[in-house]
């Protein structure tokens, strides 16, 4: 093979991996994407039955309850309005009252059934999603949720 | 004082790096042995400055003085002594700290080690890392001051965040940043070489011992992430492809490529322009791990508290560096002109696929990492990339590279013999192709992935085998074999040793990813429940006081067809300062798995607690795999010929290389 040959071979390697690998992420993101919703959003936009969601925003004080067996059931709100979600397993250990929360999961008729409750690492910690989601519906006061600096 | 004398330490630092940063730089532009001459001491001294002000915040630290902020908000008189130094780097001012003290380290080691470096190359090579290190005292100084001072001192500090009260996350930031630091070394002689115009055999010699120490730190510091996550959080999960984990995943990819790429430009003086560029890209990718950890600009399930404001100075250094460099390459790169021929069926063939994949693969990372960023900047919703979509990614492109990496060692320099290579493995082909069923028979139920994984990790560890096998001859004359496999050079050995922990990793991550038997449940005591043929029976929970923290302690009983295996003890603790609730998962590992319980709330008043009980297959593969494979790095870093310092003896090396 002559030099220029070789060279070939290899850019047309290089372009089969980067296609491949496009095809992949393209296929990928049909699927595999998942969207931040508010509770605004769920009542605005409404969201598929089955279709697998984030939802945001904070923990309605005196909402969470035990049914029993494991399963948590609480109300996420950005304090203009409320969804009712429910999750069985372990809360991460930052899960309060007041706090913010991403859940993610899929709606089975009204109420949200979270697969994964997501855990914070900080107290002071509070998702960008979820401090949108509240400066959005005009309830935002300052830090006073919790996204202060260090 | 202390406070004091470390800001100014800091501050003298910047001035002291302003010099090193241009005189000898300019010096080398002129061929002035003198103003070159600056870069030795400018270096040491920078070193010093830095190691006297991360001094003195340990000690602000140790001795608890609460009239500094960042002590008051990261320490408390109660914790226990290691948690007290942990702390100087379990925050973001002291991390920051403490990568510039690294950062000094580094360039220490070049200005004391390099004796025979060319004066021009050392000058230039020093003068980049000052760079460096002036964007980083800059930010420090005006955004993120680890000295400040508060008035009137509270009587006790506010605990340092529970979760990074644990020893596995105490070294973590270290050695994360041993790693990150480390590549900037590839990427100041990167930068050096491209003001150069010149790259050859010696430059990648000495760009190798650095990449090598950097890479077997980060991969250290990933896995000593990971195994925290593991049994720290409690989710039974090691990797989550958060944007945290892939922040230190990206420059892992590119600095494994830039690691092989660097053998190719000193054994057969190609790809030069790749690797230079490859070594700019790590780096910068490791900027860009840093500007996401520190920004909060993505949603990560290992955020902890950020300021936005640092995250646009992060940015601004980042757009300078990363800019400035391509620039850079841009101008001079097409100077680096490769001699080398490169046949495609050759090592370097081999090695340069490799490139590709683990460039391609990083690229992938880089972009689902990113995606949500774009999206929310051009308005287009909120989303989050996460598990599916890098599953679905990510493991399609490194399987053929995982496949080439068995055969990619038996091809020779220069040009390969496909078919011999492939005729030799196959006993791993046999072998892989039975694992493979095997593991599909065992686990039918289980996905696709974990039972072609098995099959690569099989094929990965006899292909490697066999080729150590084949260097020491141990089937044609195995009368010698025992000889020459102690005169394998190390270098060797890391390779076998490296490819070999990745193997066993392999195994690990197809048994932990795909196998996994979970069960949650509210258990009463006395309650038995059975996890893959393992009977967790719950002897109840009771109150435990540590140090700074109260616990409540779940015990467990588990059983094995009647035969007693462990008892387990999961906590649940909540510390005294700021009552914050942490997990302590109780694992017991052996080499078939994992046996992992959690204690979560108390329900009712019969003492029922929800519990979460798992069986992990195989986890202590991974990181017994993870080890093997820094160990080999660490060996190939004792091979006389990549001796930091030490690289004009390698021509009495036991393999000649192909041009000096």
């Amino acid at each position: 093979m002559k030099r220029k040959h070789k060279r070939l071979t290899f850019v047309v390697i290089a372009l089969a991996l980067l296609g491949t690998a496009a095809g992949l992420i393209l296929a990928a993101f049909e699927d595999s994407i998942v969207f931040f919703y508010s509770p605004t959003d769920v009542v605005e936009k409404g969201a598929k039955p089955g279709q697998r969601l984030r939802l945001g925003g904070l923990v309605e004080d005196g909402s969470v309850k035990k049914p029993g067996n494991g399963v948590t059931q609480f109300t996420v709100t950005d304090t203009a309005n409320t969804v009712v979600v429910r999750y069985k397993g372990i809360l991460p250990d930052l899960f309060r009252e007041g706090q913010g929360v991403v859940t993610e999961g899929r709606f089975e008729g009204a109420v949200f059934q979270a697969e994964e409750v997501l855990a914070k690492h900080d107290e002071n910690y509070m998702p960008p999603e979820v401090a949108e989601a509240i400066k959005k519906s005009g309830q935002w006061q300052g830090g006073a949720a919790g996204a202060k600096t260090q | 004082m202390t406070a004091e004398l470390g800001h100014f330490a800091l501050i003298l630092a910047l001035a002291i790096a302003l010099v090193q940063s241009t005189l000898p730089l300019i010096g080398a532009q002129r061929d002035d042995a003198g103003w070159m001459a600056l870069a030795r001491p400018t270096a040491l001294t920078q070193f010093l400055l830095v190691g006297i002000s991360f001094g003195c915040l340990t000690h602000l630290y140790v001795t608890s003085d609460f009239s500094v902020v960042n002590v008051v908000r990261n320490s408390n008189t109660a914790m226990p002594m290691l948690y007290k130094v942990s702390g100087v780097w379990g925050n973001h001012e002291g991390s920051l700290l403490l990568w510039v003290l690294i950062l000094a380290i580094f360039g220490a080691a070049v200005a004391a080690f390099g004796r025979n470096l060319p004066p021009a190359l050392r000058a230039r090579v020093l003068s980049v890392q000052a760079m460096i290190a002036v964007g980083f005292y800059l930010f420090m100084l005006f955004t993120s001051n680890p000295f400040e001072r508060t008035f009137p001192p509270p009587m006790d500090g506010r605990d340092l965040n529970p979760l990074l009260q644990d020893p596995g996350l105490a070294f973590h930031p270290p050695m994360l940043y041993l790693g990150y630091v480390g590549f900037s070394m590839a990427f100041s002689f990167a930068i050096a070489a491209l003001i150069e115009g010149r790259v050859d055999a010696a430059w990648a010699r000495w760009v190798r011992p650095w990449t090598m120490a950097a890479w077997c730190f980060l991969t250290g510091g990933i896995a000593l992430g990971s195994w925290w996550a593991y049994y720290e959080l409690g989710w039974g999960g090691w990797w989550y492809w958060d944007p945290v984990e892939n922040a230190s995943f990206m420059p892992w990819l590119a600095g494994t490529a830039l690691l092989h790429s660097a053998s190719v430009v000193e054994k057969r003086d190609s790809l030069k322009g790749w690797t230079v560029l490859l070594a700019i890209i790590t780096f910068s990718l490791s900027l860009l791990g840093t500007f996401l950890v520190r920004s909060g600009v993505l949603t990560s399930v290992h955020a902890f508290a950020t300021d936005p404001t640092r995250g646009v100075f992060i940015l601004a250094l980042l757009i300078v560096v990363i800019g400035g460099s391509l620039a850079l390459y841009a101008w001079r790169g097409p100077q680096l002109v490769s001699t080398g021929l490169f046949q495609p069926i050759s090592r370097e063939g081999a090695l340069l696929f490799n490139n590709l994949v683990m460039a391609t693969g990083a690229a992938a990372v880089l972009l689902g990492t990113l995606y949500p960023l774009f999206l929310d900047a051009v308005g287009g919703g909120k989303v989050s990339v996460g598990p599916p979509f890098f599953n679905a990614v990510f493991i399609p492109i490194m399987t053929p590279m995982i496949a080439a990496m068995a055969i990619g060692p038996l091809l020779n320099w220069k040009r390969g013999d496909l078919g011999a290579a492939v005729a030799r493995l196959k006993v791993a082909f046999v072998l892989a192709l039975g694992a493979g069923i095997t593991a599909w028979v065992w686990h039918s139920d289980g996905p696709i992935f974990a039972t072609l994984a098995m099959g690569l990790a099989v094929w990965l560890g006899v292909g490697t085998l066999t080729e150590l096998a084949g260097r020491i001859r141990l089937f044609d004359a195995p009368a010698g074999a025992w000889e020459r496999l102690r005169r394998v050079p190390r270098a060797s050995w890391g390779m076998t040793l490296g490819h070999f922990g990745l193997a066993i990793a392999i195994a690990g991550m197809a048994g932990a990813g795909g196998w996994t038997v979970e069960s949650i449940q509210t258990m009463k005591p006395g309650e038995r429940v059975e996890v893959a043929g393992y009977v967790f029976t719950f002897k109840g929970a009771g109150a435990e006081t540590g140090p700074n923290y109260k616990a409540i302690v779940g015990d467990f009983e588990v059983t094995r067809d009647g035969t007693r295996v462990t008892s387990l003890h999961a906590e649940k603790r909540t510390y005294n300062v700021g009552a914050m609730p942490t997990t302590e998962a109780a694992i017991h590992s052996s080499i078939r798995g994992d046996l992992y319980a959690v204690i979560g709330d108390p329900e009712g008043d019969e003492g029922a607690y929800v519990t979460r009980l798992y069986f992990n297959p195989l986890v202590a593969w991974m990181w017994f795999g993870t080890l093997v494979m820094i160990f080999g790095g660490a060996l190939s870093l004792t091979d006389r010929r990549y001796r930091v310092g030490a690289p004009r003896r390698s021509r009495a090396g036991a393999v000649a290389p192909a041009s000096a």
